[in-house]
């Protein structure tokens, strides 16, 4: 009776839009399996994470009140009298975390097995930029609670922005709303968080997949050189996508883990005329910068040290987007090639100072 | 000629379309800008009494909009400083261990006269006059 009514419907809509075209794409849709097969499941692991942050973020903004007076305020009724407010609160940030975990590990899954390679340029290009927007949401979000150590983290954060030349000064006010952080720049941060990198993110996220979809799962290059009947392939659905499944309870079951055990702590409000608290950090994702900027000495020759430290980590940010497109001479065979060299010396750096960062 | 007429047609096109793109963006990104809004103009300031002020320590004072770090030294001077770090904007403190302004952000370290001798700061802070008239406790701008 179901299954006759279920065809009926199916029917209907494929004389109508051809979804047997999308069902057929599915059956035939597969994915190598081979040593590092793990790796594929860290994009649809960020993607999940990204779709939890989504609907946490929606229950929040039934309650949070954006400006100076009632920012704080409202999020503190949120973790104490709404009802699991703490625990929506609490999943919303780990989960948050763990998204630009995940967007990095996958990220750098990409770069170690040369995945952005022709033709998939666009794809790490359009992914880059996701991880920007990412961290622009978790600094925007961080600001939110208007507690102390959001207050600093911001404007330390908004002031880099007036090193960029020319045009730095204005960035800085718009960002703020203002000369200083205040409650001006509280309400533009709800504006970016809540709507503008949402729409951003999702205009990129559907290029990002549609590309990923466009040219199937990227087979590293010692798959590649199998014979045709050595190469192994699991179908994408059922098998890799009931595996996916399971991996996001998983991560969900850690996240609910994590929100129980470790709760996020409020702080302290944020006060504009208190003077930075001592051990004041930013999130983890943006210690390596901040502690190579704390490493940088005042003048360096005859530029100011933070100009040139924010400056170069520009550079180097941008080197690293369009790394697709620099031609690198490979040896053919050769293990250990140029671009791996470059990916561990910038993984151990972003490592390294990122725990000097909570040492010192 | 007909193309010729065409491409006319069609760069008029796309040079109104250019301006109608201007008209919509120009203010948009204008709406951005926050207006300047008046400050207040703030010449001097009254910080408590002298006498209850412990040697050896700070406290962060109003000037306007701008924070002023008010520092009585251990010999019992009034020193003021702007408490905005020259490097990225953050409030710096006195340290009352090591008898300088310290900064937490980036571990920037200033002497007691504003000077950074010490991490990323790349200017010193802006010092400000204290007078101390009938046991009362004035800040005033070094232009007075």
């Amino acid at each position: 009776m179901f299954k006759n009514f279920s065809a009926k419907i199916e029917q209907w809509l494929d004389t109508r839009y051809e979804i047997s075209k999308v069902k057929n794409f599915i059956k035939h849709k597969k994915v190598p399996v081979h040593k590092f097969s793990l790796f594929y499941y860290l994009g649809g692991l960020t993607l999940f994470l990204f779709i939890v942050q989504v609907i946490t973020g929606i229950l929040l903004l039934m309650y949070y009140k954006p400006g100076e007076d009632s920012a704080f305020e409202s999020v503190q009724f949120i973790i104490t009298e709404v009802n699991f407010g703490w625990l929506i609160r609490n999943i919303h940030s780990w989960s948050a975390n763990l998204m630009i975990f995940f967007a990095f590990a996958h990220m750098f899954s990409v770069f170690f097995t040369r995945a952005y390679k022709k033709p998939r340029e666009l794809t790490w290009v359009s992914g880059m930029i996701l991880l920007a927007l990412a961290m622009f949401f978790g600094f925007s979000g961080y600001l939110l609670p208007w507690n102390e150590l959001a207050f600093f983290a911001t404007k330390v954060g908004t002031d880099i922005a007036s090193v960029v030349p020319f045009i730095g000064d204005s960035i800085k006010e718009v960002l703020r709303g203002g000369e200083d952080v205040t409650g001006a720049t509280l309400s533009r941060f709800y504006g970016i968080h809540v709507a503008i990198l949402p729409l951003i993110t999702t205009i990129f996220l559907v290029i990002h997949l549609f590309f990923v979809q466009k040219q199937g799962m990227h087979e590293p290059e010692s798959f590649e050189k199998l014979p045709e009947e050595k190469k192994l392939y699991t179908p994408f659905f059922p098998n890799f996508a009931l595996k996916d499944a399971l991996l996001w309870i998983i991560i969900f079951n850690v996240i609910i883990f994590l929100a129980l055990i470790f709760p996020w702590e409020l702080g302290v409000k944020a006060d504009p005329f208190a003077s930075a608290p001592a051990g004041i950090k930013p999130e983890w994702y943006f210690m390596f910068m901040f502690q190579t900027l704390k490493f940088i000495p005042s003048h360096v020759l005859f530029i100011e040290g933070e100009v040139l430290g924010i400056m170069a980590f520009g550079l180097a940010i941008l080197i690293w987007i369009f790394i697709p497109f620099i031609k690198v001479k490979e040896k053919p065979n050769s293990k250990i090639q140029i671009m791996t060299i470059v990916g561990f010396i910038v993984a151990s750096f972003i490592i390294i100072m990122t725990i000097l960062g909570y040492m010192f | 000629m007909a193309l010729n007429r065409r491409k006319f047609v069609n760069s008029l096109l796309g040079i109104g379309g250019i301006g109608g793109l201007f008209t919509i963006i120009y203010p948009a990104l204008s709406f951005l800008k926050p207006p300047k809004s008046a400050k207040p103009k703030v010449n001097s300031v009254k910080a408590g009494m002298a006498s209850e002020f412990p040697s050896n320590s700070s406290k962060i004072i109003k000037f306007g909009r701008i924070p002023v770090l008010l520092v009585k030294s251990e010999e019992g001077n009034f020193i003021a400083l702007s408490a905005t770090c020259t490097h990225l904007d953050c409030i710096v403190q006195y340290r009352e261990d090591t008898k300088q302004v310290w900064c937490a952000c980036h571990n920037g370290i200033y002497d007691l006269r504003g000077r950074n001798v010490s991490g990323p700061p790349p200017r010193p802070l802006d010092v400000y006059n204290v007078k101390v008239v009938n046991d009362e406790i004035i800040i005033t701008t070094q232009a007075g």
